[in-house]
């Protein structure tokens, strides 16, 4: 399979303090790859990193053009849809602009009216709150608002940061089943950064291990839930 | 009762003029939460081009577009000169270049045109066709013209998908920067919006008021009356607001005691009576969200 993304020795710096000491990784087009690590691995500033909202060095390769050091409306504009910590929900419009937002880089307005439905057949709640202040909704809704907005964009790869943080571990299965559905019927590349090693496990193909900002392990998400070390520090079995 | 409904109407043309000056000190103020001291000074220079425009002989409607598109540029280049390297500075260093803008403004106009008192012409014919003496033609034509700029922003901002963009990189720029929208050029494109609205203001009371460097002073201060009442999260309350200043201050000269004299105290007096009992405004909002 052709490789859709292509990290290359990336590093980061918070002030002084380094982030990510060279990170390596690619990620299969049509794929879903997983970053684990504990808290502060430097999980969230990868995925930041891509989409140049930080400062890095290194290179990053996205369908073969690099797009280290350009703008983040340029880099979301090639295809990169993020769905960030936080969920990032534009509180005070409703469902149904957050969704339009998530198109604003496009110009076929049919088609995004045709993607406004296929968004709502995933996540049905949406569509019955479709003129609620998107503020106001419940954590689970907002995320799948999130994961909505990233669609309307029509995206090659999306990065998902944390989708599953404050859900009811029910919303989580749900979410995360649509999520394997957008993957195969979208076609669209997933980067999942997950603190649920299991629950990421179960969705990716493949999973780099981080810590301390550096890529410690590396394989299908097979190999890496029946790697002993992982298995007792991550997976807590 | 006739002294009072000219009174009325008097106050809701007047409050015209500070509900445009009130949304464009809104609509900056959304997006780099400060207050845009220099507004009235940058209505004012726009005043003066379509003066300028008007005295080389153009027409007066082609000197009024073409006013607004020169304003829409200026605003446009002073976020881009002015304001976007300062953009992570503390609040002070803005308000410095506020102050900065003003003086400037206020001496350029006087050093280019001086500081004699201009007359500025009405569009509207001097005598209205209805048999009425309540309110003037270029009253009418003050509120009418207003009126219809406040329904194309409406508009704007409620179904365009810049205007969606707009309201969405100045409640969230980092999500809007996610869904590729080029938050610097919104922030320019609010300013430019603000100085346009500025300069249909200023063209409008210049009639009423004359023209010179310093007739903005006293309408500025209305106008943060008006964005203040109405509350500073909310355009339509800032053009609300600026419409009950007007009628307030109108109707409040004929209380005898205030006469014209304390017109401007009233002004102060609304600012912080609202901020003591509604500190966010008759209509802005206390934002409710669940976590």
């Amino acid at each position: 399979m052709a490789t859709l993304l292509e990290v290359r020795n990336l590093e980061a710096f918070y002030g002084q303090t380094q982030a990510l000491h060279g990170i390596d990784f690619s990620l299969e087009d049509g794929g879903i790859t997983t970053l684990l690590g504990a808290n502060g691995a430097g999980k969230t500033t990868t995925l930041r990193a891509i989409c140049g909202m930080i400062t890095t060095s290194g290179e990053v390769n996205f369908a073969g053009t690099p797009v280290m050091g350009r703008k983040t409306e340029d880099i979301v504009r090639q295809g990169i849809a993020h769905v960030p910590e936080g969920r990032g929900t534009f509180d005070r419009i409703t469902t149904e602009e957050n969704l339009r937002l998530g198109a604003y880089t496009r110009r076929d307005s049919a088609a995004v009216a045709e993607d406004m439905e296929t968004v709502f057949s995933y996540f049905p709640r949406l569509r019955e709150r479709r003129n609620q202040q998107a503020g106001t909704m419940s954590g689970g809704e907002q995320q799948m608002l999130a994961v909505g907005r990233a669609l309307m964009l029509r995206p090659r790869l999306m990065l998902l940061d944390e989708p599953s943080f404050g859900l009811a571990p029910l919303i989580v299965q749900e979410l995360f089943e649509i999520l394997r559905t957008i993957n195969r019927e979208q076609n669209v590349s997933m980067l999942l950064v997950e603190q649920n090693a299991s629950l990421a496990l179960s969705l990716a193909d493949h999973a780099y291990l981080l810590e301390t900002g550096r890529v410690v392990m590396s394989g299908t998400s097979e190999e890496i839930a029946s790697d002993e070390s992982v298995r007792q520090a991550y997976l807590g079995y | 009762m006739d002294l009072f409904l000219q009174q009325l109407f008097g106050g809701l043309a007047t409050g015209a003029i500070y509900a445009s000056i009130a949304l464009a000190v809104v609509m900056i103020y959304q997006a780099i939460d400060h207050f845009n001291f220099a507004q009235g000074e940058m209505a004012m220079f726009s005043t003066f081009i379509a003066w300028q425009l008007l005295d080389w002989g153009f027409p007066y409607w082609a000197a009024f577009f073409a006013c607004i598109v020169i304003s829409f540029l200026g605003g446009v280049a002073i976020e881009r000169i002015v304001f976007k390297p300062i953009h992570n500075a503390p609040v002070l260093s803005h308000i410095i270049v506020f102050i900065a803008l003003f003086s400037i403004f206020n001496s350029v106009a006087g050093f280019i045109w001086d500081y004699t008192i201009k007359a500025y012409p009405s569009p509207f014919p001097s005598e209205t066709p209805f048999e009425t003496t309540l309110i003037g033609m270029h009253q009418l034509g003050m509120i009418a013209i207003v009126l219809a700029m406040l329904g194309a922003i409406y508009v704007f901002f409620r179904f365009t998908s810049v205007g969606l963009a707009m309201r969405a990189a100045a409640a969230n720029p980092v999500s809007a920067r996610l869904v590729g929208v080029s938050v610097d050029w919104m922030l320019a494109l609010g300013w430019g919006l603000a100085a346009a609205i500025g300069a249909v203001a200023g063209m409008l009371i210049a009639p009423i008021v004359f023209l010179e460097p310093n007739m903005m002073l006293g309408i500025l201060l209305y106008g943060f009356a008006g964005a203040v009442v109405g509350g500073l999260t909310s355009p339509g309350g800032a053009v609300v607001g600026g419409f009950l200043v007007g009628v307030i201050e109108n109707l409040a000269s004929l209380v005898p005691f205030i006469g014209s004299e304390l017109k401007l105290t009233v002004a102060l007096v609304l600012i912080v009576g609202v901020l003591l009992v509604r500190p966010f405004g008759l209509f802005g909002r206390v934002v409710v969200n669940r976590v």
